[in-house]
């Protein structure tokens, strides 16, 4: 999301399998990929990039359990201290008529909190435009784009020989 | 989810597709003008929504006593209508979360427009609650927020209060996560548009650019509100059957209302999305996408659905009756045979009996029983809200305070109304939004559909050919 522009080289591939083998070509030959953009996830590609695992799940966690303190908190203070009342005869503290909001506010918490940090790690919101290289990547496109900002020709020479030996359907250059 | 399935399997995507063909077929509904069955339906449907609109409005001002409703039978068709349409939410989130989970990948034809069909649904169902309070403008006293009367909260230990808490939770959880399986798709849709339609399109999908970590991430999110959304789906009806099973009614104070009202919710919420994809899959074309094996597959678990059901009917008569308990074994007794035993009769057929038919595949695979069905179903679970609520409050403890119940004009609009909101807001979905969720789709193209690449794929397109032969 830097504000400069960059020129990015990138290759579209037909096939998922055709762009995996690209990508370890490219990293047999040290190729420094930006990104690969494809129409849906693509299964093996994650290690190959040396992506890590996501820790999203682990912040869903710590959402989901700010949820449960609130809610089991909340309704222990409003109970206890706050305005006991006796409803049937039932100690003041009665636990197990917590836990249905306690477990529902344990969801809420981690589902939005997941899918807030979710869009915002990813830049994303509504109203975005993050600058995309083709249209057909979300059809059935599958792109290896190189940062070439500042590079001299015989770079984007060798990268356009790895794009044409490894099975591109096209090669463009777009300044994003 | 790329795991191969099975060389052997029935493949869920037909017709030989490219990743290019699945785009055009699933995108290219919502860039044509909608064609006259289109216009027809909505005109009918916004009609039934005026009505809903008009009958909220008259229900207001006159207030609840233009419902029919009286001290004996206070619930009538409002909760009746509200746990129906409960009910029939629990489809999508059920399809798209648990067969999620448990790697069922018939999912991806139908999950989109079930999990669409179900947000739609709880909106209905919230209706009812809000509009059965008579003071609608006090409805924000259902939350805890300090106030200036103590403040005086409400009371958490109320299973009216669970159900408050259950249901905005279900929806927001639903919409969350319907909307962001929404947003790739959306990508694909601003991708293929030019000028206003893209600027729209382009605030919809958030800006999405399909980059390897943001769908590592896109799928870490689906899985684990996948797995929230399974303990909760169950949750949801669990409570709405608590705001029965925990009053001192006989007929209601059971132990079986929990697991009884999700099978039974699940039960309804299939038939309703085979009454949908039965049309939508026809009207735009999508046959290819919503196979005959998708409809198979949820017209199985109608059958198990719809038999659990009804062991839980004959489980209760006969708790009834070996419980010994008088005031129990006349609750069922007059279900069966008191003034309402028509409805007992509606429910009995529609839902234990006329499922049985699925036992055999031809019947499975008919598409015209397959609906016929389904609308069955919907009536069946219809009639066995009404039996469980005003069945049981029309015989009191006391016979002086007997009563029957009919509805009034005003209720019935309601409940016309109602249908007119759930197929509004799911016309426009099918104008608007891709009906069948494209990135997944093309994600098993390979691993289930008929373009197999897995182990022994030869052996597979020749067993294929050999089937053609």
């Amino acid at each position: 999301m830097s504000k400069e522009s960059k020129d990015v080289l990138y290759g579209l591939f037909d096939d998922e399998q055709i762009l995996l083998n690209a990508v370890d070509r490219a990293n047999d030959s040290h190729l420094d990929i930006m990104d690969v953009y494809t129409p849906f996830p693509v299964h093996g590609l994650d290690p190959k990039l040396g992506l890590a695992e996501s820790r999203l799940h682990i912040a869903g966690f710590v959402y989901g359990a700010i949820g449960t303190l609130t809610a089991f908190l909340f309704m222990t203070w409003v109970f206890t201290r706050d305005w006991p009342i006796i409803f049937g005869g039932k100690p003041y503290w009665s636990v197990p008529a917590f836990i249905p909001i306690t477990f529902e506010l344990t969801v809420l918490f981690a589902s939005i909190g997941m899918v807030v940090s979710f869009y915002t790690v990813c830049g994303m919101a509504p109203g975005i435009t993050n600058p995309t290289l083709d249209d057909r990547i979300t059809d059935d496109k599958f792109c290896i784009a190189f940062d070439v900002t500042g590079a001299d020709e015989a770079a984007k020479d060798k990268l356009k020989d790895f794009f044409s030996q490894s099975g591109a359907s096209e090669v463009n250059m777009k300044t994003i | 989810m790329s795991a191969v399935v099975s060389q052997i399997r029935e493949p869920l995507i037909q017709g030989g597709k490219t990743y290019h063909q699945i785009t055009e077929d699933i995108v290219s509904p919502t860039e044509r003008a909608p064609g006259l069955a289109w216009v027809v339906a909505f005109i009918i449907s916004v009609s039934a929504l005026a009505v809903y609109v008009f009958c909220v409005a008259w229900t207001i001002w006159v207030g609840i006593g233009s419902w029919n409703l009286n001290r004996t039978i206070g619930w009538g068709w409002d909760i009746t209508n509200f746990v129906w349409w409960i009910g029939i939410g629990h489809a999508g989130t059920l399809i798209s979360a648990i067969l999620l989970l448990f790697r069922q990948k018939w999912r991806t034809g139908v999950n989109r427009a079930a999990e669409a069909m179900t947000i739609f649904a709880v909106m209905c169902a919230g209706q009812f609650p809000l509009i059965h309070m008579g003071r609608l403008w006090l409805g924000f006293f259902i939350f805890p927020y300090p106030n200036t009367r103590g403040p005086l909260w409400v009371n958490f230990n109320s299973p009216l209060l669970w159900d408050v808490f259950a249901i905005s939770t279900y929806f927001t959880v639903s919409l969350l996560f319907w909307y962001t399986g929404l947003v790739p798709d959306f990508a694909t849709v601003r991708d293929r548009a030019k000028g206003l339609r893209r600027k729209i399109y382009n605030f919809l999908s958030f800006g999405w650019t399909g980059a390897a970590k943001h769908w590592q991430r896109f799928e870490a999110l689906s899985l684990v509100l996948a797995g929230l959304s399974t303990p909760l789906v169950l949750s949801v009806h669990t409570i709405v059957s608590f705001d029965f099973a925990t009053s001192v009614i006989p007929g209601w104070h059971t132990t079986i209302f929990p697991p009884y009202f999700v099978a039974g919710a699940i039960f309804s919420g299939f038939a309703m999305v085979q009454t949908l994809m039965v049309i939508t899959r026809k009207v735009l074309k999508l046959e290819q996408y919503v196979t005959l094996a998708h409809i198979e597959s949820m017209n199985k678990v109608i059958l198990v659905t719809g038999t659990i059901v009804g062991v839980a009917y004959l489980t209760e008569l006969f708790i009834a009756w070996y419980s010994g308990y008088l005031y129990e074994q006349f609750a069922f007794a007059n279900r069966v045979l008191g003034p309402y035993w028509w409805s007992y009769v509606g429910m009995m057929s529609c839902n234990v009996l006329s499922p049985q038919i699925f036992w055999w595949k031809k019947m499975r695979r008919s598409i015209f029983v397959t609906f016929v069905m389904s609308i069955f179903v919907n009536i069946g679970m219809w009639f066995e809200r009404f039996v469980i609520i005003a069945t049981t409050l029309a015989r009191d403890y006391l016979p002086s305070s007997w009563s029957y119940y009919t509805p009034t004009w005003v209720e019935i609009g309601l409940f016309i109304g109602t249908l007119g909101l759930f197929f509004t807001l799911y016309l426009i979905f099918a104008r608007t939004a891709p009906v069948v969720a494209v990135a997944e789709v093309k994600a098993i193209l390979k691993s289930a559909g008929d373009q197999y690449t897995g182990p022994d794929a030869h052996a597979h397109e020749a067993a294929h050919k050999a089937k053609a032969h």
